[in-house]
């Protein structure tokens, strides 16, 4: 601030409080002074036969204001009021931010920062960790990828044993820290639309679901030729790609035959936001270890 | 005479003692920020809106949705914890009129930019319960079928500059290029908007 508007600031807030004690004090005495009828303490003033008395304010709520006035001169030493005057106390609403995020980040690095180095699978086998990675994932996954992890439409299940880029810690870490961008481009135009009708008989097929085989077959060659660059020629997928294992039924966009084909027809885009410049590595390790538990759980069921 | 006599017998003097007792605070807290310097540079790699995201905010304010979410992390430990780094006025220089909000029914909305998907705004805003199932949020359906026309946009941009915004002649010239073809659904320009707010500042949580 420059020295105008704080002296402004410091002459308002100072002539400020001065009217007000100069209001508080002013009609502190009572004012009526009939010379003719000493006993008359009434201010003359008559209303549908109501007299008003001048009386003061009563002893109780002046010193509530006197009150108010002390705190108010001992805030303005202690605290930044006067313009640039910082206060004694020096207090910024930063500098307490900071100081109580200093105290924080203290408590982080014992309950956090001991997992920052340590291999995900020694942390997923920590029950107190499990836990703290539970809550950072309620934080910051589960309006995706649901409370519970199991995912939704278009929010890939993050409890089953199928991935798109890969479950091993390191592909997990990975798609924490830089996010994923997953694209299929539309085969509509490439394939014709027969060619999406008949591909998504194929696709049917190839988990087992109900299909018109005449159909299937005529799409087991387009799939040969167009599809299975990325998602293989045994359509298990490929993780380097993203590309999902159509094989398995599990669907990221639905499994009816209209599902399948508007898949086909429009592909699909889909992106994980990076967590990178989101959230601190011990946090992201802790969350890496939950998301390895979840989909381990099964696999220890099984 | 008594003095308050004189106030309370005068109603003119009095409406203007009231007015000079009821001005000190804003004399004080408010008028000075306008000619603070440092409030009014913009951050680095802060632009005038496109037209996309102009008329996606301009849904923001149709729909109301200021009126549940705010646009400002304050500078509290447990705040920026859960939004990142608290908001600061250079990042809003350009804002006529400011969408800080005052009450939270949603959460906050300041640095939502780039913590989603596109996919997963567009899901949500569709219908909120499909991917959170314990939303109270109303849905917005008809944001997919309205298209935006862009007609108004350069007027909007005009009326921004008047303001202070620094629009070039040449953005306002090719405002409406982006809606020709009726390709831009009012839910495109919505997630556009979203998508960039608060993501010049970022911090790590």
């Amino acid at each position: 601030m420059t020295t105008f508007w704080s002296l402004w600031v410091i002459v308002l807030t100072l002539a400020n409080l001065a009217l007000v004690c100069w209001v508080l004090f002013a009609n502190r005495k009572v004012a009526v002074d009939d010379q003719s009828e000493p006993g008359n303490q009434t201010t003359g003033h008559v209303y549908d036969g109501i007299e008003e008395y001048d009386n003061p304010l009563p002893r109780w709520w002046f010193l509530l204001f006197v009150g108010s006035l002390i705190f108010s001169a001992i805030y303005l030493v202690i605290y930044p009021g006067m313009g640039n005057f910082k206060g004694v106390s020096g207090w910024t609403s930063v500098g307490e931010l900071e100081n109580d995020q200093q105290k924080a980040m203290e408590k982080f690095d014992e309950t956090f920062g001991k997992f920052a180095e340590m291999p995900v699978e020694e942390i997923a086998q920590s029950p107190q960790a499990l836990k703290m990675g539970a809550r950072i994932f309620a934080n910051n996954c589960a309006v995706c990828h649901g409370a519970d992890g199991g995912g939704n439409y278009g929010f890939p299940n993050l409890t089953d044993s199928a991935w798109l880029y890969g479950g091993s810690p390191e592909k997990i870490l990975e798609t924490l820290y830089k996010g994923r961008q997953g694209l299929m481009p539309p085969q509509g135009p490439i394939i014709g639309e027969e060619g999406v009708r008949n591909t998504a008989e194929y696709v049917l097929a190839l988990n087992g679901l109900e299909h018109n085989a005449e159909m299937a077959a005529e799409g087991k060659k387009v799939f040969g030729q167009v599809c299975m660059a990325c998602h293989g020629m045994d359509a298990k997928g490929n993780q380097a790609l993203g590309a999902p294992n159509l094989t398995d039924n599990i669907w990221l966009y639905g499994s009816s035959r209209e599902q399948i084909q508007h898949t086909i027809r429009g592909g699909r885009s889909n992106m994980m936001p990076a967590q990178d410049d989101k959230l601190r590595d011990d946090k992201i390790r802790l969350v890496a270890a939950y998301v390895y538990s979840l989909s381990r759980q099964e696999e220890v069921e099984q | 005479m008594k003095n308050h006599d004189i106030v309370e017998k005068n109603i003119g003097l009095m409406i203007v003692l009231i007015c000079v007792a009821i001005s000190f605070g804003a004399l004080v807290e408010i008028v000075p920020q306008f000619f603070i310097k440092a409030n009014k540079e913009p951050i680095e790699g802060l632009k005038p809106w496109p037209a996309v995201v102009l008329e996606g905010r301009d849904i923001y304010i149709r729909e109301g949705c200021h009126v549940c979410h705010t646009q400002m992390v304050r500078p509290l430990r447990a705040e920026v914890e859960r939004y990142g780094h608290y908001s600061m006025s250079q990042e809003h220089v350009y804002e006529h009129p400011f969408l800080w909000g005052s009450k939270r029914t949603g959460p906050d909305l300041a640095r939502v930019g780039g913590r989603y998907s596109d996919e997963w705004h567009r899901a949500h805003l569709y219908n909120p319960r499909n991917v959170v199932p314990e939303s109270n949020m109303p849905a917005f359906p008809w944001l997919f079928d309205n298209v935006v026309t862009g007609e108004h946009t350069a007027n909007k941009m005009r009326a921004l500059r008047l303001a202070g915004v620094p629009y070039t002649d040449e953005d306002i010239a090719t405002a409406s290029e982006p809606f020709v073809g009726g390709n831009v659904k009012e839910i495109d320009a919505l997630v556009a908007y979203l998508q960039q707010l608060g993501v010049l500042v970022q911090q790590k949580r």
